[in-house]
């Protein structure tokens, strides 16, 4: 039987100081928001406004008055009288090692120009640990028509893997496996995707942040030498298949589409499609001959 | 759930093991026969999806029946669970000791680790290396057995039917030799067991210890056993805690947090049920304290287990102990059941076994290891106290926590303070390996000297010189000869940048090699990882990178690469989500600036 929804009381408000800047956030906010309401710019990697935060990726983390270690900005709630830096000496160096730690071991070159503006910001220079340093450089896998993934791109921030799961689609085709340096993400037993629970949404392709998983007409295009998002226009419609509405961004190039999204905040879809909205175009560019 | 798997079907043995534990699935549905009804009533839901938290034993029953866990018997293990097989799959190859590919029945697995070292661990691994081929077949190189009192070190597993494991410890080439080659396995040296106790030290937590039958509940009543429980429900709950808090009792685990103030928490907390965890995952490298207590004295265990839970209202208890501990395992559960026989338990206590993950003896790794999930860490706040095992508030302490209480509740917390230093209360176990010739564990009040405590072990072999003392494991820091004189206390170590930690104290003469050590440390962590934050992933794995260059070129400028070092060391110790990123620097930082390895 269903439990009882307790709608609650109205949220209270709680005060903290940010980089010596006051501002009272509604209790249950993170520090991000607060960091954000502030225009204070925050990486993130792991962190997305559509999945539960993880606070695996570390480069968020912010100096917090009192506590022993520096804490994660994304997940961590903001408390009445909080004082926190996000600019220190010690911030400064853990967001720096964490980039040049991640980019030492994973191709980031895909990575959004974000995340080569944090880089230059904290003076990530990835090269120093050595040319001889182990990576997660590995071969493509190509094994189905729809998308492919390259886990020599592979951040491991578990985004994937919560949209495959209860934060989106929960297909639950990919976990994270392995431990340590060898932790990686896998279907059961690393079996190809036909072999898998996957479904082909294409949601992990939604929310990977360093182009690992992709399309593989963008991959073959990339490939090809062909691939020029500055010859690329991008159509707002809405699915034409059933009768949810979800809000698509046709990703045009060359008049052909060659990838599809939905925006994060759009309040139908949440930025996830299922295997028609964000695979089935094919007939649209079927041309008469 | 729909669970789609496509591999061969589980074998029947595979079949037998997991059924054995769960007994017969009742419908298709749970991995069975097809019945007419099945088309039309489908199962799942919260009910089925609550058993997740049997994926271990599971994997246990497969693993101890066949060597192996293959693709056919996780599908199967998966269908009865109701879990994804992506999700079992990062499960099972978390965990060192769930192999994915098929192997032999036997299995030996033969401490390479720190203590052992010192013990000839390498020599003997290098004569296996030579007779048996590369780890990885019948013999498996291993962290920290626990064994360190009797290193080197050895643990022998035969899959099957009757599945059995045996410590073998101290272990010899021949004895291995035998193993391997399908001999009879040799004497258990652990039982029985007397392990060395300081002189005098008989009145304390050890007390029990080679004296009561570890097996018989009768023989523990009758060294006053159970009393401190039944004084406790006399007293109340809330006057338990007062003397616990008054006792200034602080977690032997490591983390040395006050356990009055844990209990007081779990207690005030509204959430429903509370939970009970004790915490004998003891992994830490040179730790051997909690194997002791729980093969020689596990009644007091359960009856501290009974306590801690009557005292913070805890419905059900959960022991989780390592599986490197077989004996100690069958021990406890034996005390469990002899106990319940009697009446003398109130609540349900549970032995979990771990699987081989050193970070699992972190309580929020622990509570997902527990749940069936893999041991990463949670992200604190919120606490255990308020959000623990299964979301629940919960109570965990470790193994020397609990014994403690049992003395705190008869003599009274104003009484127990009076042992010690005024903010490190009680006796503490010290669990001494090495180079001293009486290797052992030692009971000594807080606050003595590491160098009383080495001559308590009889000190170094004749003509020999100390170099370093290891203090809390790997995840502890060196101590220098100079620095002997430390009081062993929280507060004393910490005044010389040191930690208590989990008790481990491992001593190096002069002939121990100080780089492989460090090296070995290194290895340990980048090892033992759980993966999921960066600091610590990224960082343990160029740490241990960046040290093997340093100590292979002997020349050259390396101020860059300590440079490196210490750039890492600080990211892993200010922002990795948990204890073991936050440590994994500290014992190769002291080693090279305290003991000057790289000079050396």
């Amino acid at each position: 039987m269903a439990e009882p929804v307790f709608v609650g009381l109205p949220r209270k408000l709680v005060g903290v100081t940010i980089d010596g800047r006051d501002i009272e956030m509604t209790e249950g906010s993170t520090i991000l928001d607060a960091c954000r309401q502030l225009e204070v710019d925050t990486p993130t990697l792991c962190q997305l406004d559509t999945l539960t935060p993880i606070n695996v990726c570390r480069v968020c983390v912010v100096e917090l008055e009192g506590s022993r270690v520096l804490v994660p900005a994304c997940s961590r709630k903001v408390e009445a009288g909080m004082k926190i830096a996000t600019d220190s000496d010690r911030v400064r160096h853990s967001r720096r090692l964490v980039l040049e730690l991640l980019a030492s071991s994973v191709d980031m070159s895909l990575c959004s120009p974000r995340v080569h503006g944090w880089m230059a910001r904290y003076g990530a220079t990835p090269a120093r640990f050595g040319s001889e340093v182990a990576t997660v450089a590995q071969p493509v896998k190509v094994d189905n028509d729809l998308y492919v993934r390259d886990y020599s791109r592979c951040i491991l921030c578990y985004k994937c893997v919560e949209a495959c799961g209860v934060d989106a689609q929960n297909t639950f085709a990919i976990g994270v496996a392995g431990r340590g340096f060898d932790a990686h993400i896998s279907t059961e037993f690393d079996v190809g995707l036909p072999d898998s629970a996957c479904v082909y949404c294409g949601n992990c392709i939604g929310v990977c942040p360093t182009g690992a998983l992709m399309f593989k007409s963008e991959h073959d295009m990339r490939a090809a030498g062909t691939w020029d998002e500055s010859r690329q226009s991008v159509t707002e419609t809405v699915c034409p298949y059933c009768g949810v509405g979800c809000m698509l961004e046709l990703h045009v190039q060359d008049n052909t589409i060659v990838k599809v999204t939905s925006p994060l905040d759009n309040s139908v879809t949440a930025g996830h499609l299922c295997v028609k909205g964000r695979f089935g175009f094919e007939f649209v560019q079927r041309r008469r001959s | 759930m729909d669970i789609r798997t496509t591999g061969d079907p589980a074998t029947e043995e595979e079949i037998a093991a997991i059924d054995g534990l769960l007994g017969e699935p009742e419908s298709l549905w749970q991995g069975g026969e097809r019945h007419p009804a099945d088309d039309h009533v489908a199962h799942g839901g919260r009910a089925v999806r609550s058993r997740r938290h049997l994926l271990l034993p599971v994997l246990h029953a497969i693993q101890d029946r066949t060597g192996w866990v293959s693709r056919g018997g996780l599908e199967y293990a998966c269908r009865r669970l109701s879990i994804p097989p992506a999700e079992a799959y990062g499960v099972v190859s978390f965990y060192a000791r769930f192999a994915l590919q098929p192997r032999g029945a036997l299995a030996l697995h033969v401490c390479d680790d720190i203590a052992c070292k010192c013990a000839g661990a390498d020599e003997l691994c290098a004569a296996l290396e030579k007779d048996f081929g590369a780890p990885g077949g019948a013999w498996h190189r291993s962290p920290c057995l626990g064994l360190c009192d009797r290193a080197p070190a050895a643990l022998v597993e035969g899959a099957g039917a009757d599945y059995e494991a045996r410590q073998i410890a101290p272990v010899t080439f021949a004895e291995a030799d035998g193993v391997l080659r399908g001999g009879a396995w040799p004497h258990n040296h652990s039982t029985p067991l007397s392990p060395t106790l300081s002189p005098g030290g008989r009145g304390g937590l050890l007390r029990r210890v080679g004296v009561v039958d570890p097996r018989s509940v009768d023989s523990y009543l009758d060294h006053g056993g159970f009393a401190a429980l039944r004084r406790a429900r006399e007293m109340g709950a809330e006057a338990v805690i007062h003397e616990v808090t008054d006792a200034r009792l602080l977690g032997r685990g490591g983390a040395a947090f006050p356990t009055g103030r844990k209990w007081e928490s779990v207690r005030k907390a509204d959430a429903r049920p509370h939970y009970l965890v004790c915490n004998a995952d003891e992994s830490e490298p040179g730790t051997f304290k909690d194997r002791v207590l729980m093969e020689n004295d596990p009644f007091a265990v359960v009856e501290g287990m009974a306590l801690a839970a009557f005292a913070t209202g805890c419905e059900k208890g959960y022991l989780y102990v390592r599986t490197e501990y077989p004996l100690a395992r069958q021990r406890i559960e034996n005390a469990i059941a002899r106990s319940r026989e009697r009446g003398l338990l109130e609540i349900d206590i549970e032995v979990r076994r771990g699987a081989g993950a050193y970070i699992c003896g972190e309580e929020t790794a622990l509570f997902n290891s527990i749940e069936g999930k893999r041991g990463e860490p949670r992200n604190k706040p919120p606490f255990p106290v308020e959000v623990g095992l299964f979301g629940k508030p919960t109570v965990e302490n470790n193994v020397e926590t609990l014994i403690n209480v049992l003395d705190i509740v008869i003599d009274g917390g104003a009484a127990y303070a009076t042992t010690g230093t005024r903010d490190s209360t009680g006796m503490r176990l010290f669990c001494v390996s090495g180079h001293v010739l009486k290797p052992g564990l030692y009971e000594v009040p807080m606050g003595t000297s590491l160098r009383a405590l080495i001559e308590l072990a009889e000190g170094l072999g004749p003509g020999r010189t100390l170099q370093a003392v290891l203090l809390g494991g790997a995840a502890g820091s060196f101590v220098t000869p100079a620095q002997l004189d430390v009081p062993l206390s929280f507060e004393g170590t910490r005044a010389i940048g040191a930690t208590l930690g989990s008790g481990a104290v491992i001593v190096f003469d002069d002939t121990a090699d100080m780089k492989q050590m460090l090296l070995r440390i290194a290895r340990f962590f980048r090892d033992e990882s759980c993966g999921q934050c960066v600091p610590c992933r990224v960082g343990t794995k160029r740490q241990e990178e960046i040290l093997e260059r340093l100590l292979a070129a002997p020349h050259g400028d390396r101020r860059a690469d300590v440079m490196l070092l210490t750039d890492i060391a600080q990211a892993m110790r200010d922002a990795s989500i948990c204890g073991l990123g936050q440590t994994a620097a500290n014992a190769i930082g002291s080693g090279l600036t305290q003991l000057r390895v790289l000079n050396g």
